[in-house]
Order: C-alpha cells, then sequence, then structure tokens
C-alpha cells in the first residue's frame, strides 16, 4: 500500500444520468479498452467493470495524481471537458476503493439493491481483465475476495431474496402457486410493453410457451415471434384459458373483458388446474370477482405494487446487516494489504542479515586455520543464530497491530534505522 | 431390568422429539437450513427410540404392543415419524418437518398422560393377525397424519396467496403445487393401507367370530372413513378435484379418521375398545 495506491474511479447511476453515460468511451466490448488502459503511464494492475448502470475503473498506480487525471480523460473521452465530468466522477483511494467494490459485488450499490445480475457482470469484466493479463497479485486477490463477499451476503442475509420489481413480484408468487414454471403456458392479452417485460421474465424462468391474444393480429404475431410462441384473435380466447396457466392481461380496453362467470365453466375442463391472472392494465381488465373461484388467483397492479413495496421495507432491513459483512470483510482486506506491504521489507531485512552474516564469516573463517569441519560449522550456525535472534524482535514489532494505519511511516522508519535501500 | 429400560427409552423418546420439535422451530422462524439438518437428524433419532420402544414394549407383553390406549397413540406417532422419513426420502417439502415433528410430539404427549400398564391380552385377540390388522391400519393412519398436514400447510399458503397480505407463513410454506402433490401422494398410499386394514380386519373378524363384518362401531367408522378418502380419491381422478378441496377433504377424512382412534373407544364401545 505505501509504494502502490489502490484507485477506483467510476460513474453510476447514482451520479450520473443516462444521457451522460450513455456517451462514455466504452460502450463496446471490453477488450479495447483494456488495452487502452494498458498504455496509461503508471498504471500497474488494472481491471474495468461496464454495466448499463455503471462504468468503473479499478488499478493500482504509483503516481497517483498524474494516473487519476489520465483516467478520468480515458473514462470521458473528448466528450465532457474536466469542468464539466468532475460532479459526476467519483474517486475512491485504498480502504475507500476496496469498501465500494465490495458494496458493489454485493449489490448494495445497485439500481436494485440485492439483484443477482451484477455479480455475473463483475465476474466476466474480471475474466476479461485476467485474460488481457491486466490484473496481478493485489486485484485478483481483492476480486476474488469480492466475490466471495457477495457469496457471503447472499447467505448469510436475505437481501436477493426478495422481488422489488413488479416481473419479479409476479414470478416470485407464479412460483409460490406452481412450484415451477417449467413446462407452464403464459398467455398475453394485449401486447404493451409491460406484458413483454413480464413474459420474458417468465420465459426466463423456464415457461414453456406464450400465446398473444391481441386485437390486432399483426402485433400479436409480432410480438410472438419473439418467444417462438403463437398469435391468435381475442376470439379464440376462451378456447385458449384452457389451456394456459398464467395469464397478463394489459389491454386498453375500457371495460372488463373476463368475467367471473366466463372463466367459470373452464374450470371444470381444466380439471380446477390452477390458473393466475396479472391484470396490469389500467383501467382493469379482469372482473375482480375471478379471485374468489377456487384454484384461480387474480393479481392486479396493485396488488403487485403492495408486494414489491413489503419486499422493500424487508430488503432495506437486511441491507444493513450486508452492509456491516461488507465492512468487515474491506477491514479484512485492509490487514491482508498491510502485510503485503511489510512483506519486501521483512525479506530485505533478512537478506542484509544474512549478507553481514556471510561476509564476517568469509573475513573470519580463512584466519581460523585449525578449526575442524564440525567447528567450522558451529561457528556458521552461530553467526546465523546472532543475526536471527536479533532481527526477531524488529520483525515482531513490524507485524505487530501497534500502528497498524501508520504502516507506511513505521515501513520508512524502519527501512531507515536498518540502512534498508528506499523502496522503489 | 427391561422394566427400567422400557421407562427410560419411553422418556427418552419425548425428551428426543421435544428437541427435535424445538429445533425445526427455531428453523421455522430464523430459517437457517443448518438446523432444519440438524432437526431432521434428531427426528431420525426419535424415530430410531419409538421403534426401540416400542420392541421393548414387545419384548415384555410378548405380544404387539398396540392394544391399549397408550400403544395405539405411541405407534401413530412411530407411524406418522416413519411415513415422513419415507417420504422424506423421495421428495422435498419445504418446512414440512417442523409440522410434523409438533404432531409427533403431541401424540407423543398424548401417550404419556394415559396409562403405561400392561394388561392381559384378550383371548379374542391372541392371533397373528393383531399385528397384521393393526399395522397397516396404524401405517394407514401415518399417511393420512401426512396429508392432513399437508392439507393445513396448503389452507394457511392459500389463503396468504388469496387475501393477498403477506405474513410470516408465506415464504416459509411451500408452493401450492407441491402441497397438492403432498396430498395426492399420501392419500394414495394412505388409502391403499387403509383398505388393507378393513380387509384383513374384516378377514380376521370371520376367523375369530365367524363373521365378516358384524358392525361394531369401530369397522361402522372405519367404513365411513373409507367412503370419504375413497370419494375424494374419485374425485380427484374423474373430475380434477385439487388444491383447496382436496386440502379441505383430507382434513375432514383425518377428523374421520382420530374419531375412529378416539372417539370410538369413549363414547361408543364395542369389540376394538382398548383395554383399560
Amino acid at each position: 500500500m505505501p509504494s502502490e495506491t489502490i484507485l477506483l474511479l467510476g460513474v453510476n447511476h447514482k451520479s450520473t444520468p443516462l444521457e451522460i453515460r450513455e456517451q462514455l468511451a466504452l460502450s463496446s466490448g471490453y477488450e479495447e479498452p483494456l488495452r487502452a488502459l494498458k498504455r496509461i503511464e503508471g498504471v500497474r494492475e488494472y481491471y474495468l467493470l461496464s454495466t448499463c448502470n455503471r462504468v468503473e475503473i479499478m488499478v493500482t498506480a504509483r503516481d497517483e495524481a498524474q494516473v487519476v487525471k489520465e483516467l478520468s480523460r480515458f473514462l470521458f473521452g473528448d466528450a465532457l471537458s474536466p469542468e464539466q465530468y468532475e460532479k459526476y466522477l467519483y474517486c475512491y483511494r485504498n480502504e475507500e476503493a476496496i469498501h465500494h467494490l465490495f458494496l458493489v459485488a454485493a449489490s448494495l450499490d445497485s439500481m436494485i439493491v440485492g439483484e443477482a445480475q451484477i455479480l455475473g457482470q463483475l465476474k466476466e469484466a474480471y475474466r476479461w481483465a485476467a485474460a488481457e493479463k491486466c490484473t496481478g497479485p493485489v486485484l485478483n486477490k481483492l476480486l476474488h475476495k469480492a466475490f466471495s463477499v457477495a457469496k457471503r451476503v447472499r447467505s448469510e442475509t436475505c437481501i436477493g431474496s426478495s422481488a422489488v420489481s413488479i416481473s419479479y413480484a409476479a414470478i416470485e408468487l407464479a412460483k409460490k402457486i406452481f412450484g415451477s414454471l417449467e413446462n407452464k403456458r403464459v398467455l398475453l392479452i394485449g401486447a404493451g410493453e409491460m406484458a413483454e417485460l413480464a413474459a420474458e421474465h417468465l420465459v426466463g424462468n423456464g415457461a414453456r410457451e406464450v400465446v398473444v391474444a391481441n386485437r390486432t393480429l399483426e402485433r400479436a404475431l409480432n410480438l410472438a415471434k419473439r418467444f417462438n410462441g403463437r398469435a391468435v384473435g381475442l376470439d379464440e380466447l376462451f378456447d385458449q384459458l384452457e389451456q394456459v396457466d398464467i395469464i397478463i392481461s394489459s389491454t386498453g380496453a375500457p371495460n372488463i373483458i373476463l368475467h367471473k362467470e366466463d372463466v367459470k365453466p373452464l374450470m371444470r375442463n381444466r380439471r380446477n388446474k390452477p390458473l393466475f391472472f396479472i391484470d396490469i392494465a389500467v383501467p382493469r381488465d379482469l372482473d375482480p370477482a375471478l379471485n374468489d373461484l377456487n384454484n384461480v388467483y387474480l393479481y392486479d397492479i396493485d396488488d403487485l405494487n403492495n408486494v414489491v413495496e413489503l419486499n422493500k421495507a424487508e430488503r432495506d432491513k437486511e441491507a444493513v446487516k450486508a452492509k456491516r459483512i461488507v465492512d468487515e470483510e474491506a477491514l479484512k482486506f485492509k490487514d491482508w494489504l498491510a502485510g503485503l506491504a511489510i512483506t519486501p521489507t521483512i525479506s530485505a531485512l533478512r537478506e542484509k542479515g544474512n549478507q553481514v552474516c556471510r561476509i564476517e564469516l568469509e573475513r573470519t573463517l580463512p584466519r581460523l586455520t585449525n578449526l575442524s569441519t564440525k567447528e567450522r560449522q558451529s561457528v556458521e550456525k552461530m553467526a546465523a543464530a546472532i543475526v536471527s535472534r536479533l532481527l526477531h524482535d524488529p520483525v515482531v514489532f513490524l507485524k505487530s497491530e501497534s500502528c497498524k494505519d501508520q504502516s507506511e511511516m513505521k515501513v520508512d522508519l524502519f527501512r531507515s534505522v536498518f540502512g534498508l535501500e528506499k523502496k522503489k | 431390568m427391561l422394566n427400567e429400560i422400557n421407562y427410560l427409552l419411553f422418556h427418552s423418546v419425548l425428551a428426543v422429539s421435544f428437541v427435535a420439535s424445538a429445533v425445526y422451530l427455531v428453523f421455522f422462524f430464523s430459517q437457517r437450513e443448518k438446523l432444519r439438518t440438524i432437526g431432521r437428524m434428531i427426528l431420525l433419532g426419535s424415530g430410531i427410540l419409538q421403534s426401540c420402544y416400542i420392541l421393548s414394549r414387545y419384548l415384555i407383553a410378548g405380544y404387539t404392543p398396540i392394544t391399549s390406549q397408550h400403544e395405539a397413540v405411541t405407534f401413530f406417532a412411530w407411524s406418522v415419524t416413519w411415513a415422513y422419513l419415507s417420504f422424506r426420502w423421495r421428495y422435498t417439502v419445504k418446512n414440512f418437518g417442523t409440522f410434523v415433528a409438533l404432531m409427533v410430539l403431541i401424540l407423543l404427549l398424548l401417550a404419556a398422560t394415559v396409562s403405561r400398564e400392561f394388561s392381559p391380552l384378550a383371548p379374542a385377540l391372541q392371533s397373528l393377525w393383531l399385528p397384521v390388522h393393526a399395522g397397516v391400519a396404524v401405517i394407514a393412519y401415518g399417511f393420512l397424519a401426512l396429508a392432513f398436514i399437508g392439507g393445513i400447510m396448503y389452507l394457511l399458503q392459500e389463503r396468504e396467496l388469496k387475501s393477498k397480505r403477506f405474513g410470516f407463513f408465506f415464504s416459509r410454506l411451500p408452493s401450492l403445487d407441491a402441497l397438492d402433490q403432498l396430498n395426492s401422494h399420501c392419500l394414495t398410499i394412505g388409502f391403499v393401507f387403509l383398505t388393507l386394514g378393513i380387509i384383513t380386519g374384516s378377514v380376521w373378524a370371520r376367523q375369530a367370530w365367524g363373521t365378516y363384518w358384524q358392525w361394531d362401531p369401530k369397522e361402522t367408522w372405519s367404513l365411513i372413513t373409507w367412503f370419504l378418502y375413497a370419494a375424494q380419491i374419485h374425485q380427484r381422478l374423474t373430475a380434477g378435484w385439487r388444491g383447496k378441496r382436496a386440502a379441505v377433504m383430507a382434513i375432514v377424512g383425518f377428523s374421520s379418521v382420530i374419531f375412529t382412534l378416539w372417539g370410538v373407544t369413549y363414547l361408543l364401545g364395542g369389540v376394538h375398545s382398548y383395554a383399560q
């Protein structure tokens, strides 16, 4: 840590509006920007994370001020002048940088706190950086630690367990009804954007088929094509209701399009297999009384929002626990770094001790001509023992916790006292 | 000597089952996975101890210990425990174990309150049919009890989903589908054994009393129970009865089982009454 600083620069969804993030130079792939980073003077290890919500660069570097300037220019390219981007950019050093990385990995800095995607993105970013041989001992260790912190947060808190968007809430409910979504059929009534998003999530969770029913068949066809599904006319609705399991309704119809009395007789033909209606249209498409039917579950947009709100409150509580884990792990990592900082000093000291020992032995032994081999060895051993005895206490002092925070000062002082060369 | 062992065994069964329930309950509230594994191990221990206890009673009495109130209830608890463990071996139903452990504990506590005396076996019961008939019936009760527990869990979870107010149980209970399958699975096995129980009973009755069926209150109630379950299985197969209705039926059927087990003895009497 003393000679090299860990720097983290970046912008995220909190600090920077989308319009600015869009202009950042690194929108496509990792390869090219990583190579560009290599050309920046003073940077030793580096890695780059780019998602739709954040772009972050992490480096270990010697000449801090210069590197920060270079990196910001690299981030923003020619899109913005330094005065403009100053207010968007955040820049963390050492402990702060470690802490921030852990927060990101644990999904505590995400737009939807607790979502699992970020860890995958982080891993991918690291894979790229490792493939290009951009990372070294410090960043390798740091990133692996970040992954394990994320894992720990996930297993020790419930931060990822609750759904905090409407689509996720719908999935969570569907899973509580159907167990798994494998082989379940989805019917979209109306081809709106929300319905599309929800269907996407359902398919992502294993739903087998998507059927789209729409007033205009053309739109239905287009949407159905996206999911490899079928399109049907609205007049075929009742036939379809016998086949499907999950219905997402989002038409612009002014009145209710499906009444309790319409669905009730269908249940017999369905052999009472459960039906899950999701009504995201305003005004509502589906008769609220549907929920009274056996094995029929109806959720409208307000119900789903309630689920989301409930989960958010729950999740905020979990986030406090998760932050504590991150704090703890960041401290541990700091200790590891401090240890890393003194390792070269300790080995330099030992080296110096051995050297002194060797020189003195070479000077003395030739003069002691009448020594037997065994006696010679004893003398050598004694010299080595004196040196290591003498160095024992200083090394213990260096490793001690006593002044961990001033480790840099301590190491410098130590080096002067023992006449070790200044660190590069 | 054997008597002391027998006494000690029953108390260790009680203690171990109590610990199992406690661990499961803590798990149910805290949702710490580790506790569940521990709870299951302890429940398995309880199942083994229960087997030992029943065996020791067998050795002391010299006949299958299922003729007194205490013995029948202990056997019932044993059957629920092993039915669950055998079920758990193939399927996982989230947090099912907590409910089962509680039910086993309640049964054992009931068994602890009644007399544990050994009483001589009535001449009519001295037959190889006793272990066969009673054993088969008790296994049936074990699985029907599981279906009952599944039914209660279903109703709890369904209420959360229908009312859209997600409280304590929502995240802790499994999906409706899993509970419905549990219901179907346990009911099928339970029903087969129940049928076998009635058949073996009537064959035995033919040998002992010369008639297959004598409308003893317990026989009548077993038949009522049998019809309740038969109707439910029939409806599931033909009309696709499932979900809430199946859950309610499992609970109704089990109430009939309980009445057959206790109510008949206390209220109606008859040849099946337990030795007092």
